[in-house]
């Protein structure tokens, strides 16, 4: 058996409700999606049980009614594995992995900035990477953001 | 002591010992820095949010220009993933280019940063000669794509250009001559006291500090742990190729030099051998008109460390997301821990040891003489011009010229 057909058969094991929801997309490539109820366990479990030591980032997305967050977790062995979960966009809060990531600080700021996530457990400091004037209730990665509307926000013409 | 002791000043983010913008807070008690806060994001053009409005291969292009140094790196790290949702299989011709591209163009990053940190030192010297030996690398990439930075060599399914077998005689000439200058350089950086004097204990961050802030690249690695995205998760050619992590215990700007002159031999080596093997054959493959519904993450080795594209399409024409993590996001947070309670001084040198990314500018091609209408003058015109400058000016090198040309025809 593959190293990644281990790690999958590791996880569903373990839980249960993963049955289904992982992917193998290539060698060295592991794609799952869990809801946000047990997103900490499954985090926690590959971080520490299956040393996915490393994070390399966490990207954002707008799915229409959801904000939708994947982890990008790597372990020495080159295995990368894509952990998503969403929350609805009413109220998009999610909580930091800073506990076990404390690098992780900058890219939940991004989120907060660019998808106006809320991140339970950030502590107070600068924000990334929008201006301190950036208007209010803007996320440029939210995908009915437009350029003009800040434009109109400062007031500007086009010509 | 007291809180009212401490002094708290703002460096940045425009400020003339800055290449690039980005705020530091720093709270000073003396010359110690006591506490640094960072504020990023300066110069955020908002890539991410454009490749969704462009297709995929205009996308490659302005992915291209998230960085002036590694342009490369970005490009190439892009194209994979979305090479990837495409199910395109790359023909072996094109991973050998890439790899050889990739490595030129850590061979110009890593001697240019060798000067900065010369530079910022104090040892200006340093800066002067690595630059100079630096144009023998940026000639060569000149040379192969074209350009000197954003190289234009990636399209979606292979490379743009093929290497000739004379381009191949002139890459080789000039590792040849590289190699013998960076054997040098491991000599000064390893032997040179003023240098080990000042970068010795500067900056200092553990094995257990880069495990915890998730540094990445040189930083990383001369801290003493081995991660390299060309071995770990290898990628277009490096899977065939053999090469050394180089790694070191120092965990301080030191450290960082000598991993980073010593990863330069290994560049040389990669050149050679993909040279060597340079297997024959077509240089793209055809990709299907439309990039089918699909998601890929995509990691490359840039001179910096590790850069990280995740691409999603959903079977249109654009992309639907594009995430890019570049390693400098990634080591920013670990100088916070490197710059406690040193002293300010140490600030310029603990910063540009992660080797922030900062653009390289375009070179001059044609200059236009006074009061005449512009046109491309010839290098011994410009020479001339220089030459009779100084002469007006009062300096006049006809003499020592003169010696120095009655020496060169004895030998």
């Amino acid at each position: 058996m593959s190293q990644e057909e281990n790690i999958t058969q590791s996880l569903v094991s373990q839980f249960g409700f993963l049955e289904g929801n992982i992917r193998i997309t290539r060698p060295r490539r592991i794609f799952l999606e869990t809801s946000l109820e047990n997103f900490p366990k499954v985090f926690a479990h590959a971080v520490k049980e299956l040393k996915f030591n490393h994070l390399c980032t966490i990207t954002g997305f707008d799915e229409l009614d959801k904000l939708a967050f994947m982890y990008h977790l790597a372990q020495e062995s080159g295995v990368l594995l894509n952990l998503k979960t969403s929350v609805s966009k009413d109220n998009p809060t999610i909580n930091t992995v800073m506990p076990l990531f404390p690098g992780a600080e900058i890219y939940e700021r991004e989120l907060v900035d660019l998808f106006g996530a809320k991140v339970n457990g950030l502590p107070l400091g600068n924000r990334y990477p929008l201006t301190d004037d950036w208007p209010k209730d803007q996320y440029p990665l939210r995908k009915d953001w437009k350029p003009s509307q800040l434009d109109e926000k400062e007031g500007h013409t086009h010509a | 002591m007291h809180n009212s002791d401490r002094f708290k000043i703002p460096l940045g983010p425009q400020h003339p010992a800055l290449k690039e913008p980005e705020g530091f807070s720093i709270a000073l008690m003396g010359e110690k820095i006591m506490g640094l806060d960072i504020r990023l994001g300066y110069n955020h053009r908002g890539i991410e949010k454009a490749c969704e409005e462009r297709n995929y291969l205009q996308a490659l292009y302005l992915v291209e220009r998230v960085c002036g140094i590694c342009s490369h790196a970005h490009a190439t790290c892009f194209i994979q993933a979305v090479e990837e949702i495409a199910g395109v299989q790359l023909p072996r011709r094109a991973q050998y280019i890439r790899t050889l591209i990739a490595e030129l163009e850590r061979i110009h990053s890593h001697l240019l940063w060798l000067g900065v940190a010369g530079h910022e030192i104090g040892f200006d010297t340093l800066l002067m000669y690595t630059w100079r030996d630096r144009e023998i690398v940026m000639d060569l990439l000149a040379l192969v794509t074209g350009n000197r930075v954003n190289y234009g060599m990636n399209t979606i399914g292979g490379v743009r250009r093929d290497i000739s077998p004379e381009d191949i005689a002139e890459i080789l000439k000039g590792v040849d001559i590289l190699e013998e200058r960076t054997k040098y350089y491991i000599e000064v950086a390893t032997q040179e006291t003023s240098i080990i004097q000042r970068l010795s204990g500067v900056g200092v961050l553990t094995k257990e500090e880069v495990l915890r802030l998730d540094a990445v690249g040189p930083t990383g690695r001369a801290s003493g742990v081995s991660r390299d995205v060309r071995r770990d998760d290898p990628y277009a050619a490096y899977g065939e190729i053999k090469f050394n992590v180089i790694t070191d215990d120092h965990c301080d700007v030191y450290g960082r030099t000598v991993v980073r002159v010593k990863e330069l031999m290994e560049s040389y080596s990669i050149i050679r051998q993909c040279l060597k093997n340079l297997p024959e054959g077509p240089l793209t493959v055809k990709v299907p008109r439309k990039i089918p519904a699909g998601e890929a993450i995509s990691r490359y080795e840039a001179p910096r460390g590790e850069d990280v594209h995740y691409v999603k399409s959903n079977g249109g024409e654009k992309p639907e997301r594009v995430k890019i993590r570049a390693p400098t996001l990634a080591n920013i947070q670990a100088v916070k821990q490197m710059l406690k309670d040193r002293y300010l001084a140490d600030m310029p040198i603990v910063v540009a040891a992660i080797d922030p990314c900062f653009s390289c500018t375009d070179r001059v091609i044609s200059i236009a003489e006074p009061k005449k209408d512009n046109r491309v003058i010839s290098w011994e015109t410009l020479r001339n011009y220089g030459i009779d400058w100084y002469t007006a000016h009062g300096i006049d090198f006809t003499e020592l010229n003169n010696k120095f040309r009655k020496k060169l025809e004895r030998v």
